[in-house]
């Protein structure tokens, strides 16, 4: 790992950076990661990455929801004081479950939506005050960076340049690339 | 990457915009300094929120007996308020849930200022359900929390717990669904930030966004999966809003369309509110290349179709009320009753409001023009205003009983708080307008090349030189 040294390349236009990470795989070469300002479609087709399950776990958030609302009527307006309101029936909760249904429904999207979101922050390291995770700033903005860990530094410099990157820098040379030190520059 | 799209459709993005352009379009009012136009904005607004404030207090303080309210109608002004804000309140999840699951290309330039305007009109409408209570330090007894009383519970047949549950879900799921969508363009504005104090403020907002691959196919997923869930809530909120009336026993409440009715009624004035403020936005902030003429046409047909279904609902509740025989249902809303009764005046003012001048929104020539599109989303929400105040008091004061029958006089305190809630959406709104991304970038980034004007011409050019 001490050869190691990571390469970004800087690309200026989506299109641009598609065929570069298309040419990039072809040639074998693993991409560690690319930093885009927008979703740039089909990207984590071509960079082979595996379909997100964010959604599969969704559902049982929202299963959870319904389990708990229904759950919670029933304890309490049919097991813990079974009274009756208004000459509802309070004997099952069957008897009066379309009054629960808006609770039920509420709750199912109130857990599904907020534990997702607990969970999309969880899985991509995001929280209030967190470091940026782009190495350039212009990543942001219009730039489009692929970065790439190597032993190889040359062969790789010359694949970026090769595939039409505007800019080519190796991490270390002058320093880490991050947005402290383009501020300073 | 194609982009293909049909040369019929006009472009969402005029101008010779790249990339660059529209960030700096994005982060031009956040950089700059706040002129005088939103200062006497925003002192107007903030004078109008402290009167709301002092209305607040005095009615919490000496008791509900300052409103206009009697033993009859003992709802007016404040549910009405409150059912028109949250109505204001269902446009913004409309336009970035619904027309996301549609596709809406034009949903993009308006989407963020929508949410915002959802989420401000959500904590002005949650004022009422608490205010209005004649207790209201007593507010968290209608959560079901285990308690000393030998643990006492709310009762969950009543639609005032499920409105407890919906605009709670409501205004929680809004402030997530906009605040996911938010972190990109944070990131975009802290990396561009040259003073500290505003890098480390957008650094704590951004979450440490860094458009990895990864992070973005997860945000194309959750933002899918948010919209499907909250398409659902925006006609469920509504619904059970409207729950509050329709599962009651008085006439001209007691009505199986008003789910439906209610939340077309929602769209309709949200749209009208969101036509209101980008109209405005649009030229303040010099917005001209991504709030186009074609976006505010899109969103007044909006309005002339959900205006037409409020229209419906209106001419099925007039024939209900005559076909079902009940002698109650001529004193209902729509009724003879209503439209000749003591307050004619508000039931016309309704159907010039929300059926005759929306109309006019027919006209090509009408409906594109910044002008009329400015002045009827006005009319229309002094109408949807006037459709909850005909809904809620013209059907409480003439009920079953003719010895029970009054009128309803507000007091300055009803109409204080209904300006107090005026001043305080237009206060966050004109502080969001300066310090958060209006325009999403990272969604119109990804049309720019689809629909982006320069680029569509440029196609054109391309197929030239190819034949």
């Amino acid at each position: 790992m001490t050869n190691t040294k990571i390469v970004y390349g800087l690309y200026g236009d989506d299109d641009d950076l598609m065929k570069a990470v298309k040419s990039i795989r072809k040639q074998g070469i693993t991409i560690d990661e690319v930093y885009t300002p927008f979703p740039v479609h089909h990207l984590d087709k071509a960079l082979g990455l595996k379909k997100t399950r964010i959604s599969d776990i969704g559902f049982f958030y929202g299963l959870f929801g319904t389990t708990l609302a229904a759950t919670m009527t029933w304890f309490i307006m049919n097991h813990d004081w079974a009274q009756d309101i208004g000459g509802k029936p309070a004997f099952s909760w069957g008897q009066n479950m379309p009054a629960f249904v808006p609770i039920m429904f509420e709750l199912t999207v109130f857990c599904a939506a907020h534990f997702m979101s607990w969970t999309y922050l969880f899985r991509n390291k995001l929280y209030p005050g967190a470091a940026p995770q782009n190495p350039d700033p212009r990543t942001t903005d219009d730039k489009f960076m692929i970065e790439i860990h190597t032993t190889d530094v040359e062969k790789i410099k010359n694949v970026f340049i090769e595939t039409g990157a505007e800019e080519v820098t190796v991490k270390g040379d002058y320093g880490q690339v991050n947005n402290l030190v383009q501020e300073e520059a | 990457m194609s982009h293909y799209e049909s040369q019929v459709r006009e472009p969402l993005i005029t101008g010779h915009k790249t990339y660059h352009d529209i960030s700096n379009d994005i982060a031009r009012p956040i950089e700059s300094k706040a002129g005088k136009l939103w200062w006497t904005a925003f002192g107007i607004a903030f004078v109008a929120f402290l009167l709301g404030i002092g209305c607040i207090a005095y009615t919490v303080g000496t008791g509900i007996g300052v409103w206009g309210l009697n033993r009859t109608i003992n709802w007016a002004w404040d549910i009405t308020n409150f059912v028109w804000w949250v109505g204001i309140g269902h446009a913004g999840t409309l336009i970035s849930a619904v027309l996301l699951l549609f596709r809406q290309k034009w949903r993009m330039s308006v989407n963020r200022s929508a949410e915002a305007m959802t989420i401000f009109a959500v904590v002005q409408a949650a004022l009422f359900p608490v205010i209005h209570m004649g207790r209201p330090w007593l507010m968290y007894w209608v959560f079901p929390i285990p308690n000393q009383f030998g643990s006492l519970w709310p009762n969950f047949n009543s639609p005032l717990l499920w409105d407890v549950f919906a605009i709670s879900t409501y205004f929680s799921v809004s402030v997530v669904f906009w605040f996911i969508g938010l972190i990109p363009d944070f990131a975009l504005i802290r990396d561009r930030a040259t003073k500290p104090f505003a890098k480390k403020i957008y650094g704590i907002l951004s979450f440490g966004w860094g458009g990895k691959a990864k992070h973005w196919q997860r945000f194309e997923e959750i933002s899918l999966v948010l919209a499907g869930l909250c398409t659902p809530l925006v006609f469920s909120v509504h619904t059970i809003v409207s729950f509050d009336f329709a599962t009651s026993v008085i006439k001209g409440w007691h009505s199986t369309v008003y789910p439906p009715y209610f939340v077309a009624g929602a769209i309709f004035s949200g749209f009208a509110m969101v036509q209101t403020l980008l109209g405005v936005l649009r030229k303040v902030f010099h917005y001209e290349a991504y709030i186009t003429r074609k976006h505010i046409e899109y969103m007044n047909i909006v309005i002339v179709v959900t205006g037409g279904m409020v229209a419906v609902a209106y001419l099925t509740e007039l024939w209900i009320a005559w076909y079902s025989g009940s002698r109650y249902e001529d004193f209902t809303y729509f009724s003879p009753g209503a439209a000749t009764g003591p307050y004619w005046w508000a039931f016309w003012a309704l159907i010039l409001c929300n059926v005759l001048i929306p109309g006019l929104l027919w006209f090509r020539p009408i409906r594109r023009s910044f002008f009329w599109t400015f002045i009827i989303s006005i009319v229309v929400n002094v109408g949807m205003w006037f459709e909850r105040f005909d809904i809620i008091v013209i059907n409480l004061s003439r009920d079953y009983l003719p010895s029970s029958w009054t009128m309803f006089m507000p007091t300055f305190v009803d109409v204080g708080i209904f300006v107090g809630t005026n001043g305080f959406f237009f206060v966050l709104y004109l502080l969001y307008a300066r310090t958060f991304p209006v325009l999403p970038q990272a969604e119109l980034k990804t049309i720019l090349k689809s629909s982006g004007e320069s680029y569509k011409k440029h196609h054109t050019e391309d197929e030239h030189h190819e034949h």
